[in-house]
């Protein structure tokens, strides 16, 4: 017997890459149809105004120019829906239209299309528009914009306040916190972050007027999702009116998983001109009028004894939502932040309350962590104080606090399903081995001597990935409007080649590959035998998309079961073809025998041409191999880690070096080391992007000031360290492979291991904390007030 | 309306532009060179890079007027009667890539690192890539595919170190 290598936990290369490594992918702006025309959008340099009047004459008789549209030209389609309604927005739900009229809320606000030849003229119409504009007080801090006399956006939303939400158990935790031995205090800020995929957005519209279907070519995590919502909430005609393709996704980082009204007005424009259209955003535009995420402003508070037992948390959050809402924009800070805000500890009595709120900038939704980023770095950020306040080493408070193997399924008692499981301390012990923490406050102490100042952050995470079940997160006060299982279809063709399509959509999480390791092992086939489809909604079945971590958990999970069920039906036909019982049938490495006479066996080949020919099946089966599973997880999973960084603090310029960077992950079974270490790699860069680095800036009149790249500080290599990796396995309870994803982690962990390090480093200047990003110049302010 | 000829890849093209048109356009829109792409608007990402002379430009940079005689060579143009570039082939071993939009341009700047320091160190590597920017990789594997890459073209029997 040939003996069958397992594809599952080997770090195969991506068959994803022969054709992004010579040029030959394919991605939006790659794609030419025939008399495709070329869109260009006028924004609102102003942040809050009334417009009254737009005058296109002198852009229309621009020699190129096809026509020129403005939102009142779009009262057709509705606006786009919000599809998250967290926190119940229903009511003060204000969200943005294809183009806006009469009013821009923001600074980039879309007020009127120009459709032209080639997008040179394009751009040239858009000086031509001349539009009368009466500028309205602004207010882009989420805080002062529920203040009275603060400037009203939206009629439905008084102080501006989209919501007030919250979660856990108020009276118990004022009562923990009036009996408390020791309270600590903060107000901590998670700055704006402007995600930066490096393919901007955009979308490619055809119409066909003699079947009235569209087809769009979109740069989306989730093209299922904006087929129905585009079709349904906007424009009002049938699902099967449209298609919708995401070819090669240049990134997405949450940004793309969201429906944006360039996908509404290239529609509507493709189907009043009869002719393809295109826009795609440049970089300003893209960091103008995309999402943005995260941009909290939080008063915490922790309480404990003296001996370094937590017994109390308190959260109050103003969450930046921006002009209007996006897509999911309500359940991020909500069910994705306060249900998790109590992290890897048992705390006895935690209470967390949001208000969301409207503010003249763009729209804040979720961005890589979505929510996870900010509740890690708060309680992280708050275990330090404590261990401060009371004098204990700060990886002792955390190994005290922590919860522990035994207590899983563990109720955090704040609203979420439990979490699955997890062993926090050897992830902990394994990281603090690594760093050399025995040693490290000795050297800390000598260098602190020669005026060095060395600082270690500890950063002990859990997170939420794969969110489901439906139920759950249908409720009516997790607020989804849709389900968010997945969808997995295999088929065995008659030459044994096996087709998966999946609802999933991969833009770099090298999931083509990581499926076809699965299917291959499952079913016993060769790996190359194995083709993975996915991203077009002609073909593919329904799926929600890929963010959230969810591709491998629930996704996978879908394929799994499909492949199951191949199984199943291949040992029917294999017994029929063997004259045996079935129930006699064994199936192992991609063959069907009776059990005990392995050499008498069917190759899963022989069984599908078998099915397909199907001139001889069994009683009862249907020809061809071909199954279907939509995959309802019962519960999310809940991937942990401690990563720890150590960095040098230049005394005489603040400047902030990482020396050392681990990290030591859990994410449940691996299938793919080498993916997995580059999704962490990934997620680790932005998270340490946002501690040292990026802060997306709007000045008091709404103008962002970070509005390319040359001011918004994305890190280039020479700004990032090695990242030194490990990992603990605690498979996942929740789903057959026990695995939990690792998109998001990275990002979730490292925050606050830097800015806990910056600040131990600062300790001898009384430092005990500093608002992100760690700049050279915050830090040296820090230094010189102390 | 001007006309240039260029040599892209080893094949001339006489062409008719605008003398406005960026190099980048050119390459991508009237040559259907799609490989090089563009990720911003004020020559920070890299994403646009091709050899004019043998020397990495940003495309975005340059009119393709200014290109009028130049040779040329973009990604498309990099792997040689099929056989990939030991860059490519690092890109791929080391998963140097995600979602492979930064590629073409992060390939084609670390060629040109590797024709001026063909041993570069760590550091070297990282700062003689400073101008392409990486959102998904965090540059770790790009570092290790260039390593990669290094030792294969200096015929060095070792194998690339982590
Ligand atoms: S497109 Fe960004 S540098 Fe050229
Ligand atoms: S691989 Fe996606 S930007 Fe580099």
């Amino acid at each position: 017997m040939t003996t069958v290598t397992k594809m599952v936990g080997q770090s195969l290369k991506r068959r994803e890459d022969p054709k992004l490594i010579t040029g030959k992918g394919n991605f939006l702006d790659d794609i030419k149809l025939q008399g495709m025309s070329h869109a260009a959008i006028l924004r609102s340099p102003y942040a809050h105004a009334k417009i009254n009047s737009i005058d296109t004459s002198k852009a229309k008789a621009l020699p190129g120019v096809i026509a020129i549209f403005t939102g009142d030209d779009m009262m057709d389609i509705n606006p786009l829906p919000c599809a998250w309604q967290a926190g119940r927005v229903q009511n003060n739900a204000n969200t943005p239209r294809a183009l806006s009229a009469g009013k821009a809320l923001y600074a980039g606000d879309g007020i009127a299309m120009v459709v032209a030849e080639n997008r040179y003229i394009a751009r040239d119409a858009l000086d031509l528009i001349e539009v009368d504009y009466e500028p309205l007080p602004v207010v882009v801090d989420a805080k002062k914009a529920t203040e009275a006399g603060a400037p009203q956006l939206h009629e439905n939303a008084p102080n501006n306040i989209c919501m007030t939400w919250d979660c856990g158990h108020k009276d118990a935790t004022d009562a923990a916190f009036s009996s408390a031995e020791v309270t600590v205090k903060e107000q901590i800020i998670n700055q704006r972050l402007i995600p930066t995929p490096m393919e901007t957005r955009g979308a490619l519209a055809r119409y066909d007027e003699a079947t009235g279907e569209f087809t769009v070519w979109m740069t989306s995590q989730a093209p299922h999702v904006m087929r129905l919502l585009l079709t349904a909430f906007v424009f009002g005609i049938p699902e099967t009116k449209l298609r919708c393709i995401s070819p090669n996704v240049g990134g997405g980082f949450g940004q793309k998983i969201f429906c944006y009204a360039d996908m509404a007005f290239t529609m509507w424009a493709a189907r009043k001109l009869g002719r393809p259209v295109k826009f795609v955003e440049d970089r300003s535009e893209n960091y103008r009028s995309s999402t943005h995420g995260r941009d909290h402003i939080t008063d915490v508070e922790i309480a404990g004894t003296k001996d370094g037992t937590i017994t109390g948390l308190r959260i109050e959050t103003w969450a930046n939502l921006g002009a209007y809402l996006s897509t999911i924009a309500p359940g991020i800070p909500t069910t994705l932040y306060g249900r998790i805000a109590t992290g890897v500890y048992k705390i006895p009595a935690a209470y967390c309350k949001v208000h969301g709120v409207y503010t003249n900038t763009a729209m804040v939704d979720a961005y890589r962590g979505a929510g996870r980023p900010e509740a890690s770095y708060l309680i992280e950020r708050m275990v330090d104080r404590f261990a401060a306040e009371i004098g204990m080493d700060p990886a002792e408070v955390r190994r005290k606090n922590f919860i522990q193997p035994s207590d899983f399924p563990y109720d955090n008692g704040m609203g979420l399903l439990p979490y699955d499981s997890g062993n926090y301390e050897p992830a902990l012990d394994r990281a603090l081995a690594m760093v050399g923490y025995a040693d490290f406050r000795n050297e800390q102490a000598e260098a602190r001597k020669q005026g060095k100042y060395l600082g270690l952050g500890i950063s002990s995470y859990v997170e939420i990935c794969g969110v489901a079940p439906s139920a759950w997160i249908g409720l009516p006060g997790e607020g989804w409007g849709a389900g968010l299982w997945e969808s997995a279809n295999i088929r065995v063709h008659l030459t044994g080649q096996v087709v998966v399509t999946t609802g999933s959509l991969p833009h770099g999480q090298g999931v083509e590959t990581t499926f076809a390791q699965i299917v291959a092992d499952e079913l016993g086939v060769p790996y190359e035998s194995v083709l993975i489809e996915h991203s077009d909604t002609a073909g593919t079945p329904f799926g929600y998309g890929t963010y959230g971590s969810r591709s491998l958990a629930v996704g996978g999970t879908a394929l799994y079961k499909s492949v199951a069920k191949v199984k199943e039906k291949a040992k029917k036909i294999a017994a029929h073809m063997l004259e045996a019982n079935p129930a006699d049938i064994e199936y192992a490495d991609g063959k069907a025998y009776v059990k005990g006479s392995p050499d008498q066996a069917k190759t899963l080949g022989e069984i599908a041409l078998q099915a397909s020919v199907a001139y001889s099946l069994p009683e009862g089966v249907e020809p061809f191999l071909d199954e279907t599973t939509y995959y309802d997880p019962p519960n999310c999973t809940f991937p942990f880690g401690t990563h720890i960084a150590i960095v040098e603090v230049d005394g005489a310029t603040g400047m902030v070096a990482i020396k050392r960077y681990v990290g030591v992950d859990d994410v449940g079974n691996p299938i793919n080391p080498l993916i997995i270490d580059g999704q962490l790699h990934g997620g680790i860069a932005q998270g340490i992007a946002q501690a040292l680095y990026e802060h997306g800036v709007y000045d008091e009149n709404g103008q962002l000031v970070s509005g390319t790249l040359m001011d918004y500080a994305v890190p280039n290599a020479a700004m990032l360290p090695n990242y030194e990796l490990d990992r603990t396995v605690t498979p996942s309870p929740v789903n057959p492979m026990g695995v939990k994803g690792a998109g998001e982690a990275g990002t979730i962990g490292s925050a606050q291991a830097i800015m806990n390090a910056v600040i131990d480093a600062l300790a001898p200047f009384g430092v005990k904390h500093l608002q992100m990003p760690a700049t050279a110049e915050r830090v040296w302010r820090a230094m010189q007030s102390h | 309306m001007s006309t240039i000829s260029v040599t892209v890849n080893g094949r001339t093209y006489q062409s008719d532009v605008e003398p406005r048109t960026l190099l980048v356009h050119y390459l991508r829109e009237q040559l259907n060179l799609t490989g090089t792409h563009i990720g911003c608007d004020t020559s920070q990402c890299g994403a646009c890079v091709v050899h004019i002379n043998g020397q990495s430009v940003k495309s975005c940079t340059v009119l393709a007027v200014q290109a009028d005689g130049a040779e040329i060579t973009t990604i498309e143009g990099l792997a040689q009667n099929g056989q990939l570039h030991p860059l490519q082939e690092g890109f791929w071993e080391k998963h140097g890539l995600q979602c492979g939009y930064c590629t073409p341009g992060m390939i084609m700047s670390a060629y040109d690192l590797l024709q001026q320091n063909p041993n570069p160190t760590e550091d070297e590597i990282r700062h003689g890539l400073e101008g392409n920017l990486c959102r998904c990789t965090g540059y770790q594997n790009i570092v290790k595919a260039v390593q990669y890459a290094a030792d294969k073209m200096n015929g060095s029997g070792n194998s690339p170190g982590e």
